[in-house]
């Protein structure tokens, strides 16, 4: 389904501009990181490009071939994951019934993506009772069981302690070796340094600028995201 | 103050050796109001759940509607049932005026919106946390709703005894389409009126006294189960 494309995107509430004229073409391939201060816009860039929310103007286009019904297309995982109140084996498998996914199958395919990111244990644990770390895993694993070609996530370490963040870097590195391309939200920039192939930095709402990690940590060609890596913005 | 004495002991004297005509009274009671609030909870849930989920034009309305119906008065409901079932009016050849079923009827257009309102406030609250997440899993707005009903399970039995505890302790709607008729049509409330004005006051207080301990016991063992539950499944 990739290249993901964005035609002048705009989002506004209440007549506040939240997006303004984002247009770019995410491509398959490098761990795309969306990076801004609080209240860039991010999230709602992210909610938008997932079809979480209509755009005010502008477009967003899959301009690839479309997903096959096995694999998912796309998923996303919150920055607070959402529990439902079951154990966490059915939470896996309840996303992969919702995609269509018999029954059987939902259960052997939800097994190995709890093995995956080291929740076997708790597979018949009721999942609103696990601790946050557990908890945003178990979300990884809900989505990276549907087989997503993209997969967005909406700072998905935020709410978690340094060692917990740690193994859900590790979790999405590996959803990325196993062929998703991973497109993020985050204001820590260590996490962006490690986990970052490419930067989109985002400032009130607008693009400002876009580079490889490399070059975006060592130069930064505007004068926002000097501020923003020199910490001089929220 | 010593009538009152005399009678309290009566009344318990008629309870401790399981007086016939007091448990048939009690067991016509509970069957009578437990079919109404299964019949109203087989309704008024999905209605519930389907107003948290759904966006449609007049929503607001329909919700204040319900909200206000929380409050109907019982003879109102009485005379209209009544009115639908007598020789007369449409439902008349069905001849169920002055049967328990013409009871559970009345009763159960009495709880639903109670059910209905509750259980859409308790859903809907769970919808905010849910929304996102469902929405990207691709629920339909069919599956969201079963998936709330499921979820708030716990919170929803609070709901339908509250039903309940309003069916069980009415006297309005029932006497007026039950008839009070020894033995086919008397429950505890239509039995406790009749008695009373008939000077029979520890008849009358047995009943008082059972009827407010069942409703105390099931609202007891409810919360009981609620808050175990929680601590299980959080």
């Amino acid at each position: 389904m990739l290249p993901l494309e964005l035609r002048d995107l705009c989002f506004a509430i209440n007549g506040n501009t939240i997006i303004d004229r984002i247009s770019v073409q995410i491509e398959d391939g490098p761990r795309t990181i969306i990076l801004g201060p609080n209240g860039a816009g991010k999230s709602v860039l992210m909610r938008l490009c997932h079809g979480l929310l209509k755009p005010t103007s502008g477009t967003v286009a899959w301009t690839g071939r479309r997903p096959n019904r096995r694999s998912g297309g796309q998923a996303m995982v919150f920055q607070r994951p959402v529990m439902l109140r079951r154990s966490a084996l059915r939470n896996v498998m309840y996303g992969l019934k919702l995609a269509g996914v018999s029954r059987t199958e939902c259960e052997l395919r939800a097994h190995d993506v709890l093995d995956a990111v080291g929740l076997s244990h708790v597979a018949h644990h009721p999942a609103r009772v696990l601790s946050g770390g557990e908890q945003q895993r178990l979300a990884l694993a809900r989505a990276w069981a549907l087989g997503p070609e993209v997969l967005f996530l909406d700072e998905p370490t935020a709410n978690l302690d340094p060692g917990a963040a740690r193994e859900i870097e590790s979790i999405i590195g590996a959803i990325h070796a196993s062929g998703a391309k991973i497109i993020m939200t985050t204001h820590n920039l260590g996490q962006a340094r490690r986990l970052g192939d490419e930067i989109l930095f985002i400032n009130q709402g607008r693009l400002t600028e876009r580079s490889s990690a490399d070059r975006f940590f060592r130069e930064p060609a505007s004068a926002e995201a000097t501020a923003f890596l020199r910490g001089e913005l929220p | 103050m010593e009538e009152l004495r005399q009678a309290c002991l009566q009344a318990l004297a008629l309870i401790g050796r399981l007086d016939s005509q007091l448990f048939e009274i009690v067991v016509l009671s509970l069957q009578v109001s437990l079919t109404a609030v299964t019949v109203a909870a087989v309704i008024g849930l999905p209605i519930g759940a389907a107003l948290a989920v759904e966006c449609f034009r007049g929503r607001q309305a329909v919700i204040v509607l319900f909200n206000a119906l929380m409050g109907l008065p019982p003879v109102v409901v009485g005379l209209l049932v009544y009115l639908l079932l007598s020789r007369a009016g449409p439902l008349g050849p069905l001849g169920i005026l002055f049967t328990p079923t013409a009871m559970i009827i009345a009763q159960a257009i009495l709880i639903i919106p109670i059910i209905g309102a509750l259980s859409r406030q308790t859903m809907e609250d769970a919808w905010r946390e849910y929304e996102e997440q469902l929405r990207s899993l691709g629920a339909k707005r069919l599956t969201a709703a079963s998936t709330l009903l499921w979820d708030t399970r716990f919170s929803l039995v609070t709901v339908v005894l509250a039903g309940f505890g309003r069916a069980v302790a009415e006297v309005g709607a029932v006497i007026i389409v039950g008839g009070n008729i020894d033995g086919v049509t008397r429950v505890m409330t239509t039995a406790i009126a009749l008695e009373t004005s008939k000077g029979d006051l520890p008849l009358a207080l047995g009943l008082g006294i059972i009827l407010v301990s069942l409703v105390i016991a099931l609202n007891a063992a409810a919360s009981l189960i609620r808050e175990a539950a929680l601590r299980r499944y959080g």
